[in-house]
């Protein structure tokens, strides 16, 4: 029903596809995410740069759930960095941690999915 | 474009008061006359990632002249009475004023030959949105989303389920009839919300999608935290519990 407000722009960083998101994350910004990811081509793992986000409601959580979904299906490790302590708090409250590796930089995110 | 190491995250946490408080595990602090506190009290919450069946993606619309209600006020009033819309026999016991972000609440559904006593918690609300969270031993892990916006001369009004099975048996549950029992739920309690502001016979669709046909067969051990066989089980217990009550006020009184 939203709108997206949000950017996703992918790079590449040896065999992971770094996603720098910038704005606001809702349910709006399905198709924008699902089209980056889709961008990323043959990689062994996900890692979304959360430094430029600046809001995030429940759809969005939803969305990390669904991205999570296809990453397992690729057999892709899905991981995260820069995340706020407010955010890094709702990853744990909806226990989204127990399945994204949540890191402080993208070196160790990189690190953490041998692609560094 | 972004992505160097020195840069510091930017969110100004303008959502902050929207999220609930992080907790371990659910507390209930009051148990309203009438409710049953079962299966809540000391729960961890369950997203999807933490359930067992296949992860679904349930969308319920209903649409309302707009000059019936704005977005605002539907939601302020969906919050405010949120039990008031759903189909009779089910009850939700929360707080009179409305359920605020990190409430509990107590959940007492009709089921097929049983009374299922389970609760959730308020996630993530704003004026235009709501999110609900499941405890474990719920029917599903996973949340729902109820909102409205304006789209074209209309209230768009949607609740949105993301939902896997919490373990083997509510899976068999929902396959052998218990999607169908949801989705009149949601429709029925869309219906009485559009009845409520002045449209009734409002038309309802449903989109159903499976996000995830995989089932995580590690997490058969929910059935653990199962409200359905805990309910069950507190039902059948409840003669003992009678007659313990009965002889411990005699010796009492004597």
């Amino acid at each position: 029903m939203a709108e997206a407000t949000a950017t996703f722009d992918v790079r590449r960083k040896g065999t992971a596809g770094v996603v720098d998101i910038q704005g606001d994350v809702t349910a709006g910004s399905e198709e924008v995410l699902m089209n980056a990811y889709e961008s990323t081509g043959d990689i062994t793992a996900v890692i979304l740069n959360f430094t430029g986000l600046s809001y995030m409601n429940s759809g969005g959580i939803g969305l990390l759930v669904t991205l999570l979904v296809r990453a397992r299906r690729r057999s892709q490790r899905l991981l995260a960095y820069g995340l706020s302590e407010h955010y890094r708090q709702i990853f744990e409250l909806t226990r989204l941690d127990e399945a994204i590796g949540i890191h402080d930089t993208e070196q160790d995110a990189l690190a953490a999915a041998g692609a560094a | 474009m972004t992505g160097s190491n020195d840069e510091q995250p930017v969110a100004a946490n303008r959502d902050a008061a929207h999220w609930a408080k992080m907790v371990s595990r659910l507390k209930v602090s009051e148990v309203p006359e009438g409710a049953t506190n079962l299966n809540v009290d000391g729960r961890q919450l369950t997203s999807p990632i933490q359930g067992f069946g296949k992860m679904w993606q349930k969308t319920y619309v209903v649409r309302l002249p707009s000059e019936r209600v704005a977005p605002v006020d539907l939601i302020a009033t969906w919050r405010r009475d949120f039990g008031e819309f759903w189909p009779t026999g089910n009850h939700v016991y929360a707080r009179l004023t409305g359920i605020e972000p990190g409430d509990v609440g107590l959940l007492n559904m009709k089921m097929p030959g049983l009374k299922l006593s389970t609760g959730v918690m308020m996630l993530y609300a704003d004026d235009e949105s709501f999110t609900l969270m499941t405890p474990q031993g719920h029917m599903f892990a996973g949340w729902i989303t109820f909102s409205a916006a304006q789209q074209d001369e209309a209230t768009v009004v949607q609740t949105q389920v993301l939902m896997r099975a919490s373990d083997p048996i509510f899976e068999l549950a929902l396959m052998m009839g218990g999607h169908r029992q949801e989705d009149r739920f949601w429709s029925q309690t869309l219906g009485n919300l559009a009845a409520h502001f002045g449209h009734p016979g409002a038309a309802v669709d449903t989109k159903v999608v499976c996000v995830d046909r995989k089932r995580q067969w590690s997490r058969w051990r929910n059935v653990w935290h199962s409200s359905a066989i805990r309910s069950a089980i507190y039902m059948l217990d409840a003669p003992v519990r009678g007659a313990r009550g009965l002889a411990h006020r005699q010796r009492t009184a004597a």
